[in-house]
């Protein structure tokens, strides 16, 4: 890649981050103001990964990952419109504000949801590799989770599932060391997650996020891999969450300090950096302006939006006549 | 159209062939269905025929392969998964509760799951506690499912091509103890049996008896002594638990007054309980009885042959409840 590529693919990633943040800052607001509720967990500071996985994946793959979905969306293509609606939990949301900012789906871009139980989606990211493999689609599945899934049974079940039928996908473990309140030192009895992976005779992969071009090189290789040889991989990403663990979260287990050190090693900010760097500057400014319409003009629809009819329920339940 | 004589495992297993042969996108998983030929021989000759990429062998890893054939039906393969027993599906309920039931909705109807999932239920005999649960109960309570128990070849025959074409998760019950049973199959590969329509297995006057799956037969065996004591029981076999065919019940309590609900697992909540809330809320004028119920006594599942089959509902059981609804004891 030529520089001036390499600075216009950069800039195209460095658009997805920061509209994964503004949205997600927007969506802290409408929360405080009581627009959006349930649960809502802030995928802020971990941006990088979505933007540097997706950039490594082809229209054909599938994105399937946990509650902390806003960003896997995103970057697959949904727009901020269907999204905040559906934290709005309106008609017009990407689920008709059926699923809320948990289940976000998208089929047509192969966003194959955001699940609430953790680990409950990890066995059904190897199923939708399955169906690639039976279908010969040369089709690869990325499955993102956090450090708190490790512990779970079907962590152990999905991957020991995919390695043994060799079924092309990409287990992601978004560590941000924290599971809730809970550091991983009290969850996991090992440091390294991609130790698991031997266990299941499991390639892996691990890195420190700091740079979304290092993490699209990473994944991309693994990616590769599932697609051409059928052979998954556990790939452990270190990143850090710089809100709380929901939006009811006051995070009071850790420093101030240790929160203000990762902030101040912020993927996002030094993806932007790099292109003031290169000269960059203008472009990095029409981007966020551009933004900033996107993100309001999101707002604005969402609040605009018409509630879903009651009608939805029982259509939405079965295909077909409804069982009762 | 004829008929050819097959037992319980055959028309399931028939109906399973048949179904793979006619859609690609049709294949079947679970613990020793393959090489072992199933554990209790429904998938016998499946292998050999559609060879290991559709006739898949599991580890014992029930929340694990229940998962990834719910992620396969959601782009749309159509798998039939087979739980060793309905038992073993304790430790995959996260995933039928949370994602088959719930994929569709939750993404706004985007998604679909057409995935048959099945096994033996209930009691078997003198397999303990662990081994004899009615899962039905906790699975009917589910909306987003169907659950259906059939209790002749023919039915399991017609109703599992129902399901395996269905485009919803659809869960069938069996039972071990009528593998073996025989009876007339329609020699027809597109021979279906709708969900929500329940047969009427003994016509009767004086008394319904309502039931699914292998008690049933049970009813009919109380019928029959029933008969001898000058009592008309109409035995109705559901068929299917989620649809219910409320209309059947009801036409039957309209017509008899009086209804003994019979079924394995325990009383508490479950199906028994939402079927005699129908009755109650939509024939209270017709009946000159309270509901009757003959289910599991309300204990885990003894091992001691007597006391197992004192638990299980029994014809004894069964003729004493009608016989009290009747106030003729
Ligand atoms: C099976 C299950 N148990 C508990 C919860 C409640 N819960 C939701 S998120 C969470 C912490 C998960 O942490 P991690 O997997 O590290 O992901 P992160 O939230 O950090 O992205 C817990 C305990 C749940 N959703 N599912």
């Amino acid at each position: 890649m030529t520089d001036s590529s390499k600075l216009d693919h950069l800039l195209h990633l460095y658009r997805q981050m920061q509209l994964i943040r503004r949205v997600e800052e927007e969506a802290a607001a409408a929360y405080a103001k009581g627009k959006i509720g349930g649960f809502l967990h802030l995928y802020i500071g971990q941006e990088a990964v979505a933007a540097g996985c997706s950039a490594a994946m082809r229209p054909e793959d599938t994105m399937i990952g946990t509650y902390r979905d806003h960003g896997m969306a995103l970057v697959r293509g949904m727009s901020a419109r269907a999204l905040m609606a559906e934290l709005y939990g309106k008609d017009t949301g990407c689920s008709r504000g059926l699923g809320g900012s948990m289940h976000l789906f998208d089929a047509k871009n192969r966003m194959l949801g955001g699940y609430g139980i953790v680990g409950g989606h990890i066995p059904l990211a190897a199923g939708v590799a399955f169906a690639s493999k039976y279908r010969d689609e040369k089709a690869v599945t990325l499955c993102f989770f956090g450090e708190g899934a490790v512990p779970i049974g079907d962590f152990h079940e999905g991957l020991s599932l995919a390695a043994l039928w060799k079924l092309p996908v990409v287990f992601i473990c978004e560590n941000n060391e924290f599971s809730m309140g809970t550091p991983m030192s009290r969850t996991l009895s090992v440091e390294d997650l991609t130790l698991k992976a031997p266990g299941y005779g499991m390639q892996s992969d691990r890195l420190i996020v700091e740079d979304v071009l290092e993490v699209e090189a990473h994944i991309r290789k693994a990616i590769d891999r599932a697609r051409e040889h059928n052979e998954p991989a556990l790939i452990e990403l270190r990143t850090y969450r710089f809100r709380g663990h929901s939006m009811s979260d006051p995070g009071k287990y850790r420093s101030r300090e240790e929160v203000e050190a990762h902030k101040a090693r912020d993927p996002l900010l030094r993806a932007r950096k790099q292109l003031v760097d290169g000269g960059r500057e203008a472009d990095v400014l029409r981007v966020e302006e551009e933004i900033e319409a996107e993100v309001l003009d999101a707002v604005q629809f969402a609040e605009s939006s018409p509630e879903p009819s009651a009608d939805l329920l029982e259509a939405t339940t079965y295909v077909g006549p409804f069982a009762r | 159209m004829g008929t050819r004589s097959l037992r319980f495992r055959e028309a399931l297993r028939a109906a399973m062939l048949e179904e793979m042969e006619r859609d690609d996108s049709v294949f079947l998983l679970g613990e020793e269905v393959g090489h072992y030929q199933g554990a209790y021989k429904v998938t016998e000759g499946l292998l050999e025929k559609f060879g290991p990429k559709r006739v898949i062998d599991t580890p014992i890893a029930e929340s694990g392969f229940a998962g990834i054939a719910i992620g396969a039906a959601m782009v749309g393969l159509r798998p039939i998964v087979e739980f060793m027993t309905w038992n073993f599906s304790a430790v995959a309920f996260d995933q039928i509760l949370n994602n088959a039931a719930k994929l569709r909705q939750m993404s706004g109807g985007q998604l679909q799951v057409p995935i048959v999932f099945r096994a033996p239920n209930g009691s078997a005999r003198q397999v303990g506690s662990q081994h004899s649960h009615a899962m039905e109960h906790f699975y009917a309570h589910i909306p987003g499912i169907k659950c259906i128990a059939p209790a002749t070849p023919a039915d399991a025959y017609g109703m599992m091509k129902t399901a395996i074409r269905d485009e919803n998760p659809v869960l069938v019950f069996e039972s071990e103890t009528l593998y073996s049973l025989k009876g007339d199959v329609p020699d027809d590969p597109d021979f279906t049996v709708p969900f929500g329509v329940a047969s009427v297995a003994r016509e009767g006057k004086d008394i319904s008896l309502i039931s699914w799956s292998r008690p049933v037969h049970v009813c009919l065996d109380a019928a029959a002594e029933l008969a001898r004591q000058g009592i008309d029981a109409e035995v109705i076999d559901l068929r299917s638990l989620r649809p219910l065919d409320e209309e059947t019940i009801l036409r039957s309590v309209r017509k008899t007054h009086r209804a003994v609900i019979v079924h394995e697992g325990w009383s508490y909540g479950g199906v028994g309980a939402e079927i005699a809330d129908r009755i109650q809320r939509f024939a209270f004028d017709d009946l000159d009885a309270p509901v009757g119920r003959v289910s599991f006594l309300d204990v885990p599942m003894p091992y001691n042959a007597a006391l197992e089959q004192h638990v299980i509902p029994n014809t004894p059981r069964v003729v004493e409840a009608a016989r009290a609804a009747l106030y003729a004891r």
